[in-house]
């Protein structure tokens, strides 16, 4: 670690994988209720139970996101961070309004649109927050140098803040709630965190491969040009059956398709860099979640999206477990992998240690992985015989779901793996460090060249 | 193919691409926003006890569980057509008492089966615009969607 303040991004790892573990012991409980309909219904609702699942997943991304940007702009930048003070206020202002929805919700105090749950004054909180990181990380990068890499990532968090604001405006016309409600998230999930995605992989590669800059970073504005030329008229596929015009349904279909291009160009951007690269560096499970990450990310958010996103597939799966199927392998791939990636090659420095308990953390890398693609397969077959059933012979939904139980067991067992090699990836990178390097390898972890 | 690409050539399509689709974007909900006003919904029918249903189904989060126009938890049934399904479009009375009536039985506690919690305490007031939510919801043209009456 060549810069102090670049120790902030400890306490946001420890906070993001801690909410981590909390969000997937959520979706075990929900998953249970799939199989046993009556498990808890008294004491925590359904969805309760998906409500704290999603919402503790996004906030401990964010944190993620905020970790890892305090963690490399000092490094980009060349300089310390602006002010560290404000980056630990910011995150107990993050934690605490996250753990206060997680509370009420609890109580059944919540707002009713979809992942945007949070009471208003928790919004207020998060916005505040956000804003303070915003104005740290731009006040570090105007200090200092401006790699792509960092003006992009604070690209992309500017933007997620600018379209977070759509948050607020909620209108009386559920056909323009809902036309807004994507700006959140659509242009989320497949717009501008795909601009912190692509940054922050083409740091890890900087880091890792030992590639030029130079090169990294000429992908890295072809992937981002793709991200949102594909991912902006992409939004169309959410507007096929909302009230919007039928216009969308072409362009839903044409950029749809396009969305695949940026994940299967950071597939190979991740592969070719590291066959480019002549560094041996010794953190291997990093190397291993970075590939992972455009892999499964590849998989799940492009190929379990195109599955489904043109609009005569879409009339008959939109709203069943296909997309439960392809939600779960996107976010995973795309925003879990990625912040498992940099947790993994930054620790090391963090904790001032060469990198450790390497094999257990590429056990979890594995049990989570195929854990979440088996999870996949159980919920598109369950989607793909709910579409038959109660979308081409117009079965009721209940008698449907009643037949697609066998589904749900699996996926439940699926969901048990995830849980235990969450639990070996916490166990991995907090606890006791036992510095493991393989054979061969000759670069020392603290290695800042690039 | 990217070897004949500079880095500042990246940049500059990425930056002008990105400006051009966004202003595409922008437009086109622009236009959207004038036909959901003008086309697709009742939109002069927004009446007060309707944004009261609609503050109903948020507040008590039935998008968690359910999926409204197909977007929801996928855990319960499909509801922007419900009113169809209780034949509300040729009694619109029998399917606001039918609709009532079940949600006033919650929880079934019919063993096996998924539980919709009690809701004993939303008003008459509170549940008649619920269901004249659903009612103007089931109205918005959606292009057809969904296939079945089952939702």
């Amino acid at each position: 670690m060549k810069y102090q303040t670049q120790k902030v991004a400890y306490p946001f790892f420890i906070a993001a994988l801690l909410l981590f573990a909390g969000q997937v012991l959520f979706g075990l409980l929900a998953g249970a209720v799939y199989v046993w309909p009556e498990f808890m219904a008294e004491a925590m609702p359904f969805h309760i139970m998906r409500m704290s699942h999603t919402n503790l997943l996004v906030v401990w991304l964010l944190i993620g996101f905020f970790g890892a940007t305090y963690y490399l702009l000092p490094e980009e930048a060349e300089t310390e961070l602006h002010s560290p003070m404000i980056a630990y206020v910011q995150l107990a202002i993050f934690v605490f309004a996250g753990a206060a929805a997680l509370i009420s919700y609890q109580f059944g105090i919540h707002e009713g649109r979809e992942f945007l749950e949070q009471p208003f004054w928790i919004k207020i909180l998060l916005t505040i927050s956000f804003l303070m990181f915003l104005y740290n990380g731009t006040r570090t990068l105007m200090a200092g140098r401006r790699t792509a890499i960092s003006m992009i990532l604070m690209a992309g968090l500017w933007l997620a803040a600018i379209f977070w604001l759509f948050a607020f405006y909620n209108p009386a016309n559920l056909s323009l709630d809902k036309m807004y409600w994507w700006y959140v998230i659509h242009l989320w999930v497949e717009g501008v965190w795909g601009l912190i995605m692509a940054s922050l992989l083409a740091y890890l590669l900087v880091k890792l491969s030992g590639v030029d800059r130079e090169i990294i970073e000429k992908w890295l504005y072809v992937i981002v040009g793709l991200v949102l030329f594909a991912g902006l008229l992409g939004t169309g596929h959410h507007y096929y059956w909302i009230g919007t015009p039928a216009y969308w349904q072409p362009l839903g279909n044409i950029f749809g398709a396009l969305e695949v291009l940026p994940l299967f160009s950071m597939v190979v951007f991740t592969f070719y860099m590291f066959w480019q690269g002549s560094r041996n560096h010794p953190n291997k499970s990093a190397i291993l979640w970075t590939l992972g990450c455009a892999v499964m990310a590849f998989f799940g958010a492009g190929v379990w999206g195109l599955m489904h996103n043109m609009s005569w597939v879409n009339y008959y799966s939109h709203g069943t477990q296909v997309t439960a199927a392809h939600g779960h392998l996107a976010f995973y791939g795309a925003y879990v992998m990625l912040n498992l990636a940099i947790i993994t090659y930054a620790m090391p420095q963090l904790r001032g240690k060469l990198p450790y308990n390497q094999i257990r953390n590429m056990w979890s890398f594995w049990l989570m992985t195929g854990g979440m693609a088996f999870m996949t397969f159980t919920l598109t077959f369950a989607g793909v015989v709910q579409t038959h059933l109660q979308r081409v012979m117009g079965e009721n939904y209940m008698t449907t779901q009643d037949q697609i139980w066998v589904f749900y067991a699996m996926r439940f067992g699926a969901g048990i793996v995830v849980v235990i090699g969450a639990l070996i990836f916490l166990w991995a990178t907090l606890g006791k460090p036992r510095e493991q390097k393989p054979a061969g390898a000759t670069h020392v972890a603290s290695d800042n060249a690039g | 193919m990217i070897e004949g690409l500079s880095r500042n050539a990246a940049r500059n399509i990425f930056l002008g691409g990105s400006i051009i689709f966004f202003i595409i974007f922008v437009g086109l909900t622009a236009h959207s926003h004038y036909y959901i006003v003008t086309e697709s919904t009742d939109h002069e029918g927004l009446t007060d006890q309707i944004k009261l249903g609609k503050h109903v189904w948020e507040k008590e989060s039935c998008i968690n569980c359910h999926s409204l126009l197909g977007e929801g938890a996928y855990f319960a049934p499909e509801l922007g057509n419900v009113w169809l399904r209780y034949g509300g479009a040729d009694n619109p009375d029998a399917a606001r008492q039918g609709i009532k009536q079940w949600i006033r039985l919650q929880p079934l506690g019919a063993p096996g089966r998924r539980q919709m919690p009690s809701y004993d305490h939303l008003t008459d007031e509170e549940l008649d615009a619920l269901i004249e939510f659903f009612r103007w919801t089931s109205e918005i043209d959606t292009q057809g969607w969904p296939p079945t009456i089952s939702g």
